[in-house]
């Protein structure tokens, strides 16, 4: 199965995106690959257990029990990681942030499914990675005037002779690009891992790459997906500054 | 002056060497990192799911750097 969507399916090593279906857009080849499969087949199941929780909230009891216990426990969790980071700016950004914590969770765990996951993919991460310095740069002219955006961008110089502005500038286009290779390479490292242990080893590995999932797809996945919310969140505080 | 193909990929695979070399500083990173959240658990027992947790913040961006060798590695490899 050459062009199979499934990471395991291979007789050779091949961690690569495969195309599926080829269409002209306006002159130019696009191809459906297999990382839309991939975040297609996430999006259901995210859009099933939305669909669910929201009919567990429709019909929520005072004294929660079963799938509303789950439900709550998650928005919960996901509130007070936003609000320790962010204080009173929390508010604001919740949404988007448990959104996206969602989204790259289940794309790192689709890997689980045999799957490759979407985000092993940087035509996945990096629109993750654009969004939040969109969001950074709205805010900080949002919340801070013009002159003071303008000290801070000569920052270790004095405002009169703007030499250091030019590295603050790639300093803060530099941003998305490594918030999105970090999710990006650390995904693909365990993607080229699966690939190798499958590949190579054929019909020995059976049960046993488990325990590499449990530590390439579970452990990692979760941690990048952390480490992204906790980046974002950062970034937007530092961006928002101290204005009330 | 014409270089065939097999000089190319040979050089590909030793710039691809070179540049999984960038996985050392990331470890000895990680285990600084390691080793000062061992001595700060050993200071203070009770915070240490707070020590743990930042320690594994920390150590995830300090990876960065020999994820960008592997991507360059990869790049080499497979994509030039």
């Amino acid at each position: 199965m050459r062009y199979g969507i499934l990471l395991a399916a291979g007789e050779d090593i091949d961690f690569m995106v495969h195309g599926l279906f080829k269409y002209k857009f306006f002159g130019q080849d696009v191809w459906i690959t297999t990382t839309h499969v991939c975040i297609l087949i996430v999006i259901a199941i995210i859009l099933a257990f939305a669909i669910a929780a929201n009919h567990a909230m429709k019909n929520a009891k005072e004294v929660p029990s079963g799938f509303q216990n789950v439900v709550e426990l998650i928005v919960e969790m996901l509130d007070k990681m936003v609000k320790t980071t962010m204080g009173k700016h929390a508010s604001k950004f919740r949404n988007y942030i448990g959104t996206v914590f969602i989204f790259i969770l289940i794309s790192n765990l689709s890997g689980l499914l045999g799957l490759r996951p979407p985000t092993a993919d940087y035509g996945v991460t990096l629109p993750l990675g654009l969004v939040t310095f969109t969001l950074i740069h709205f805010n900080t002219f949002k919340h801070n005037s013009l002159k003071s955006i303008w000290i801070d961008k000569c920052s270790p110089l004095p405002p009169w002779l703007p030499i250091w502005f030019p590295i603050n500038l790639i300093g803060d286009i530099a941003v998305p690009i490594s918030l999105s290779l970090r999710l990006f390479a650390n995904v693909l490292s365990g993607v080229v891992m699966m690939a190798l242990v499958y590949g190579l080893l054929g019909k020995l590995a059976l049960i046993w790459p488990a325990f590499l999932h449990v530590y390439l797809d579970i452990f990692s996945g979760a941690i990048q997906t952390y480490v992204f919310c906790m980046l974002t969140m950062t970034y937007l505080t530092n961006a928002i500054g101290d204005t009330e | 002056m014409e270089f065939n193909e097999n000089f190319i990929k040979g050089c590909q695979a030793i710039g691809a060497g070179l540049a999984v070399i960038a996985g050392i500083g990331p470890g000895i990173g990680q285990g600084i990192a390691a080793g000062h959240a061992a001595s700060a658990v050993g200071r203070n027992p009770g915070a240490k799911s707070d020590i743990t947790s930042t320690m594994l913040l920390g150590q995830a961006v300090a990876e960065t750097t020999g994820l960008y060798g592997l991507v360059t590695a990869l790049i080499l490899m497979f994509v030039l």
